[in-house]
């Protein structure tokens, strides 16, 4: 059924169609309005039976889910920016205990300086935890890949969490096709464990493992992500045979196939970039653009395939590994090993500062007459760097930073060009 | 307390099995216990953790028929069980973390209760314990502990405090006792030992909570803690038992000592033994023969610097103290037995 909604009122409902067993609810920006709006379906009596646990921390919400997960119930929570590196010690556990828990991920920067824009530094900084990871582009997709996420996770046996951009997404209003409990139910088979508590055949999870074997648990989590290559794309395809639409799946390419040029982008940000693509094309210009959407597992093979005949690639990423550059950017030039090609690293909408068409155009412009340099940082103000720095050399006592930066701006408009 | 026995055997002044009914005795061995932690695990000799837990979960495991499941956080109790692949969990066992034990204790007793709806039954038959340290519980899992207490979830949490973070080398909690050597409150300078004034009693926060159930219990007295566990599965709810459990290693007593100080304990008046429900006091055990502190104190060598020469006297006074304010606090001493 088409609906006008807030993407997090869509995700709410496409969760509540998957008929999870346990959900573990903990406010913080901007994720609030999904478990909002599953502790009303559950309240009401809509989602029954179902337990809806308001919980005192991230690292709770995590941990309550490792427990009802091991038990057997398909459970769901939601995070961002603190609350997901407040849970971090849980997020590796639940993978590692191979626990089909479903999170979302509603992307927010990290601080300091706090901040509650969009970003990717939060997922990003799980993304050697063992949990599969997947980017939706647009509200219709979240909905859409947290219903093949469930159906991923149980089959794996492996947590899968679903990045959608903080507000950017969460918070937009727009039009979703919602399905049917007919037609989700006909996708996604009840849980069956692979373990579980029981006392008709007890057995101890979470043992102590010593060197004999640690490496090997490792290993096989890394199998079922290498599993997970294949089974994203599958699972994208029945999607989209019982459903009707295109959603997931590892990749998505739009006008690469003659193109000198390609931008490798993740979750939201590939519509405006769609649009400068057009715009240059108009222009003569040979660009395209590669969406990925499982960042893991990372579809090296793919990524490569895409890429391998263009002669320059750029990555527009939301996150930023300080003192190396990009995060993707690194996994993109794995891809690409043995390649010889022009690649650039921008950095661009930190703490959720506007990525523009204008800026793309620019930027990109600057890539396609390889003028641009290899790390660059999208709209950047050198103006108030440039003041801090100079502040930094000329006296010990220079003050905090963010609050010095602030002054230099005077009061202004959040930043957008 | 459940005994109103009054024949105590002399020296130790406890109550002989001989002395006791049949059905109020503790029976060690039998072919009906669950042995819910088997033999062959790997904990110290006189190890009261091990003793403690072996007792608390079998006397769970009875009191549920057998229905049960246990979250365990990261300590001693969870490594010296579970050396792969020598599990000594006789029942379905889940180590997560070190502090989140209680919250995932939620965790599967929301999932039962789901499934019990589910399969059209109000309650869920199987219940569950969740179980730690005292560094695993008053410390680092202190905030998952009082989210499931105030959540008034259906989870017994069971205590096993032998009152230092002993897996990692013996170190300081905020259950270490004044003036106690640990690693990490060496008995070095003017006050050594830990100091005075901190600490937790996490019992007393538990009865803030007004959970249904809160109780002591000391590894002298088996029978007491099984009561005292059978009781709690009574009740549904959040319910905490902390089980106070001498560690030869870390205190440096002697493995054969791990009962007497258990006793000792509470004899002196240091380890009040009580239960409370929603949030009053119900029961104390009396004090049936009174001991002065460093009774307790002198066969641990974690007190060894209070008795050397100079010693501190002033110190063990001030533990004196300190016990004689539970005394009072608790009303431990029956009114027949006051000098
Ligand atoms: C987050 C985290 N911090 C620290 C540790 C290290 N650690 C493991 S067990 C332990 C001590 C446990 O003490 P306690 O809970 O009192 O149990 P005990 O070993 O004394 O029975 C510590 C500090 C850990 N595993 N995880
Ligand atoms: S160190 Fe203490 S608690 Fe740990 S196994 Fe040994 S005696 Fe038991
Ligand atoms: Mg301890």
């Amino acid at each position: 059924m088409l609906k006008q909604m807030e993407g997090s009122v869509a995700v709410a409902e496409a969760v509540a169609l998957c008929r999870p067993e346990v959900i573990c609810a903990y406010p913080i920006s901007p994720q609030t309005h999904i478990v909002e709006g599953l502790g009303a379906l559950v309240k009401s009596g809509a989602l029954e039976p179902c337990a809806f646990i308001n919980v005192e921390s991230e690292f709770a919400a995590m941990s309550v889910a490792i427990g009802s997960s091991a038990t057997g119930a398909r459970t769901y929570t939601a995070t961002a920016s603190q609350g997901l590196l407040f849970m971090a010690e849980a997020v590796y556990n639940a993978s590692g205990l191979g626990l089909p828990i479903v999170m979302t991920v509603a992307n927010r920067a990290i601080g300091a300086p706090i901040n509650i824009w969009n970003d990717h530094s939060d997922s990003m900084s799980q993304r050697d935890s063992g949990w599969l990871q997947l980017f939706a582009e647009s509200n219709q997709e979240a909905l859409d890949i947290h219903i093949q996420a469930f159906k991923l996770a149980e089959e794996l046996s492996m947590p899968v969490m679903v990045c959608m951009d903080g507000f950017i997404l969460t918070h937009a209003y727009e039009r979703v096709d919602i399905p049917t409990q007919e037609q989700v139910d006909g996708f996604l088979p009840p849980y069956e464990p692979r373990q579980v508590l029981d006392t008709a055949e007890p057995v101890s999870i979470g043992a102590m493992v010593g060197p004999e074997a640690f490496m090997e648990v490792r290993y096989l989590a890394h199998a079922k992500q290498t599993m997970a290559l294949e089974r994203i794309p599958e699972i994208a395809r029945e999607f989209e045979a019982s459903f009707g639409r295109a959603a997931g799946g590892l990749v998505r390419r739009y006008r690469t196939e003659d193109a000198e040029t390609i931008v490798v982008a993740l979750g939201s940000v590939v519509g405006t970039l769609e649009e400068t693509i057009d715009a240059m094309r108009e222009q003569g210009v040979k660009i395209g653009l590669l969406s990925i959407r499982s960042f893991r597992p990372f579809p090296l093979a793919a990524v490569r395939a895409a890429l391998q005949h263009a002669e320059r690639v750029v990555v527009l990423e939301k996150s930023f590994s300080v003192g190396l550059g990009g995060v993707v950017s690194t996994d993109v030039r794995l891809a690409l090993s043995g390649i010889q090609l022009h690649g650039y690293t921008v950095v661009a909408g930190l703490g959720g500062r506007s990525i523009t068409q204008a800026s793309l155009e620019r930027v990109l412009a600057e890539a396609v007459a390889d003028k641009l340099e290899p790390l660059t940082f999208l709209d950047l103000d050198w103006g108030i760097v440039n003041r801090q720095l100079a502040r930094e050399a000329a006296m010990r006592r220079s003050g905090p930073i963010a609050e010095n930066l602030l002054r230099d701006l005077g009061t202004v408009q959040a930043k957008v060009h | 307390m459940t005994q109103p026995v009054k024949f105590y055997q002399t020296g130790t002044f406890t109550v002989g099995n001989r002395l006791l009914s049949p059905d109020e005795r503790t029976v060690q061995a039998s072919i009906n216990r669950n042995n819910s932690l088997n033999s062959g695990h790997r904990a110290c000799q006189g190890c009261g953790e091990a003793l403690g837990a072996r007792y608390a979960v079998d006397a769970a495991m009875r009191a549920t028929g057998g229905q049960l499941m246990a979250a365990n956080a990261t300590g001693c109790l969870e490594v010296f069980s579970t050396p792969y692949p020598e599990t000594s969990w006789q029942l379905p066992w889940l180590h997560s973390l070190f502090g989140n034990a209680a919250a995932v204790g939620t965790g599967i007793a929301a999932a039962l209760q789901v499934k019990a709806e589910k399969a059209g039954k109000a309650r869920s038959d199987v219940r569950v314990i969740a179980q730690g340290g005292d560094g695993g519980t008053t410390d680092i899992g202190f905030g998952c502990l009082s989210g499931m207490f105030e959540r008034n979830d259906d989870v017994l949490y069971i205590c096993y405090d032998n009152e230092g973070y002993m897996n990692t080398g013996v170190q300081r909690s905020s259950a270490t006792p004044p003036a106690a050597r640990t690693a990490t409150t060496q008995a070095l300078g003017d006050a050594p030992g830990a100091p005075f004034g901190q600490g937790k009693n996490l019992p007393l926060i538990a009865m803030a909570h007004e959970i249904p159930y809160v109780a002591t219990a000391t590894v002298a007295d088996l029978r007491d803690l099984e009561a005292k566990v059978e009781k709690a599965m009574t009740f549904h709810g959040a319910r905490y038992l902390h089980v106070f459990v001498p560690c030869p290693l870390g205190w440096g007593s002697a493995a054969c000592d791990t009962i007497k100080l258990a006793r000792l304990a509470r004899e002196t008046g240091i380890f009040p033994v009580f239960e409370a429900e929603n949030g009053a006091v119900t029961e104390v055990t009396k004090i049936r023969h009174r001991v002065p502190v460093e009774a307790y104190l002198r066969p641990q060598k974690r007190f060894a610097h209070l008795f050397g020469d100079p010693g501190h006297p002033e110190t063990v006074a001030r533990i004196q103290a300190a016990a004689d304010r539970n005394i009072e606090r608790f009303g431990l001493l029956d009114e027949k037995a006051r000098p």
